[in-house]
């Protein structure tokens, strides 16, 4: 782009004369471009006598400078008004990331009515808190949040920006990093920062979890990283811990009459109706959601080795008595054997119980993937040759429709 | 209804082996296979241009050999098949990876619809589909499990953590769809011989088939993140088989788990 300051310019045409492709005229006593014609070659910068004219680099390649860069963010996510824990266990790493780096986290809130959830946010390790709130903001939408959010990103100029690798992570974080032309790191398991060049080193299983690589974005910002939930520690919340609260006025099209409290930073958000492709028409939460393997002690698993959708029933009672979950390997969450939810492994869910029984799973790649880093594993096969065994703390060779009911029973004695 | 579908072509990671002494990955003889759930974009647009008419153009970046994914598209009932493969793609992240993508879709005459799959089975990162949609400037719903198509808006069900959502979007739209949006169909035995007998080309397209856009965000200088390092993650687990009858082998693992107090029952 070629950037012409007005307020410099003094419109004395030396630049309309020299340039080669006559794509610079005055108006209103001032040079202004006509960018089809232009070609950025420079004539124009060289020539104007006070210094008015610059190109400015195409942020997709083009060295950013990178010094201006500063802070660790966390694109905090709400459903109805409450914060995800996924949201918590970010802030609690940006803390140990922003320590390092010795700069401040931010977290960014984005809803209706979430300002009370700033609190949280702090107490977990933010020291600044960026609300913006609006009713067409009460829902995820890719379009809306996507703009308010790239908004702030282009003015703070964070360093690092978090998101959680939920659905709507998944969903802005590329939205994001493409309209900001910098590198956006998948499903995280691990963030540190390198000592010497002060760099995020983000790792990430690749290959289903049997290589790990880390991953590094050197000269582009912010750097920015998904987490899986559950993969990250919850810091104990601290709630005498001091932060603030800065509400950001989204204009999104509509006058839109927010309390303010402390300080607004006005950014240029202007949204239009026009600007807004998708509309919701419904949310609807479904009754079998209950399973919550990310953040459950216990899960009892099972594979193909269960034989049936009936065959279940063995691994549900196994699970009910030691008060645990129920997960699934992907073969037979294909099958149909048991709901997608279930599903533990690198297409599925990524858990970290403190014990996992995986029965009649062969122990792939993928579905390591995601289990791999539990306390204690028990492996239960009839294949003595199972992967699975090579990562359990015990391993039982046999059927597990002899033994997992044997548990259940032994358990329940006691 | 004009639809693109993007595709990968993916080693068939359910078929990969670790070799228990190395601990690496045996890549040899591992079939390469259209990403599962890009193959269920195919299918999705074939199911639309049966209803609505139109054609489905199927594009994919890749190396040569990835022809033969395309190929497969084209048994399928793709209409035309285009692979982006040039020096100057390698080493793209997908960042450069969606550009060149987008760049070859503007290429295309006016679609209404892109179809990505979710994710790739290789990758996993889901991010080619949004990327394209915002170089695109057009809207976008990941997570797609149901779509339908009336006048000039289509309804989707996406999926969410906990439920699902239902939106509603104009054209141009992409979509990514998940394996639940349906059951992708066999090539037909006719299919399979048009692509093979040449009465179907896939045809090959290089950077400069691009027209005139900026090849320095192809490929390496084209990808902000960089891999800087590899490794085998370690495991200290102790692997420790009980044996005995069924009934002395469940007894000990319970024994074992209460005198290391995972459980406290």
């Amino acid at each position: 782009m070629l950037k012409i300051d007005k307020e410099t310019c003094t419109g004395c045409g030396i630049c309309v004369d020299e340039c080669p492709y006559d794509a610079l005229r005055l108006k209103d006593n001032v040079a202004v471009v006509d960018m089809d014609k232009c070609t950025l070659c420079g004539v124009c910068v060289d020539v104007c006598p006070v210094d008015a004219i610059e190109i400015e680099a195409a942020s997709s390649h083009g060295k950013m400078n990178l010094d201006e860069y500063e802070g660790v963010w966390v694109l905090a996510e709400q459903r109805e008004n409450k914060l995800l824990d996924v949201s918590a266990e970010l802030v609690s790493e940006a803390r140990k990331l922003a320590d390092k780096l010795d700069e401040d986290v931010s977290a960014v809130l984005v809803g209706e009515d979430v300002k009370d959830e700033a609190e949280e946010l702090i107490a977990y390790g933010a020291d600044h808190v960026y609300v913006i709130e609006d009713e067409e903001l009460k829902d995820y939408r890719t379009e809306s949040y996507a703009h308010v959010i790239s908004e702030l990103i282009e003015h703070y100029k964070p360093e690092i920006v978090l998101l959680g690798a939920t659905h709507n992570g998944r969903d802005l974080g590329p939205r994001l990093s493409t309209r900001l032309q910098t590198g956006l790191t998948a499903d995280c398991t691990q963030l540190d920062i390198d000592d010497e060049e002060g760099i995020l080193l983000q790792t990430r299983p690749a290959f289903g979890g049997n290589l790990m690589a880390t991953i590094i974005c050197s000269n582009h910002r912010p750097q920015m990283s998904t987490v899986r939930p559950g993969v990250m520690e919850k810091a104990e919340p601290d709630y005498d811990r001091v932060g603030d609260v800065t509400e950001v006025q989204a204009d999104l099209g509509e006058e839109t009459e927010s309390e303010v409290k402390r300080k607004i930073v006005e950014i240029s958000s202007h949204l239009h109706d026009a600007d807004i492709f998708t509309k919701i028409k419904d949310i609807v939460k479904e009754a079998s959601a209950s399973v919550n393997l990310e953040d459950a002690d216990i899960i009892v698993s099972g594979g193909r080795g269960v034989g049936s959708p009936e065959g279940f029933a063995v691994i549900e009672e196994l699970a009910e008595v030691l008060g645990g979950e129920v997960g699934a390997s992907r073969a037979v969450v294909d099958e149909g054997w048991i709901d997608q939810e279930h599903q533990v492994g690198q297409t599925g869910k990524n858990v970290q119980p403190r014990l996992y029984i995986a029965c009649g799973i062969s122990g792939a790649i993928q579905h390591r993937a995601g289990m791999e880093t539990s306390d204690y594993i028990i492996a239960i096969n009839t294949d003595e040759e199972a992967d699975i065994f090579n990562i359990c703390d015990y391993g039982i060779v046999g059927d597990l429709h002899e033994i997992v009911p044997l548990l259940t029973e032994g358990f329940s004695q006691e | 209804m004009d639809i693109v579908v993007c595709v990968k072509q993916v080693p068939d990671t359910n078929e990969v082996k670790i070799d228990p002494e190395e601990g690496t990955l045996i890549r040899e003889g591992v079939p390469s296979i259209i990403n599962p759930e890009d193959k269920n974009g195919i299918e999705e647009a074939l199911k639309l241009k049966e209803e609505f008419g139109g054609t489905v153009t199927v594009l994919s970046m890749g190396p040569p050999q990835a022809e033969k994914a395309l190929k497969e598209a084209l048994a399928m009932g793709a209409d035309e098949a285009i692979l982006l493969s040039d020096k100057a793609f390698a080493g793209s992240d997908t960042l450069a990876t969606s550009y060149i993508l987008s760049c070859a879709i503007e290429q295309l005459d006016d679609f209404d619809m892109i179809f990505c799959g979710r994710q790739a089975i290789d990758g996993d990162t889901a991010q080619v589909g949004s990327q394209i949609a915002e170089n695109l400037g057009i809207p976008q719903v990941t997570y797609v499990e149901d779509v339908k198509v009336e006048d000039n808006t289509v309804e989707v069900k996406r999926r969410l953590e906990d439920g699902y959502s239902v939106l509603e979007t104009s054209l141009p739209v992409l979509l990514t769809v998940l394996g639940e949006v349906n059951e992708p169909r066999y090539p037909s035995i006719k299919g399979i011989v048009d692509a093979h007998s040449g009465e179907t080309e896939v045809k090959k397209w290089g950077a400069n088939k691009l027209g005139d856009v900026d090849q320095s965000k192809f490929g390496l200088s084209g990808s902000p993140t960089q891999v800087h390092d590899t490794f085998v993650p370690t495991h200290e687990k102790k692997a420790e088989i009980l044996s005995g009858t069924p009934e002395e082998k469940a007894h000990k693992l319970i024994d074992k788990l209460k005198e290391e107090k995972v459980v406290s029952k």
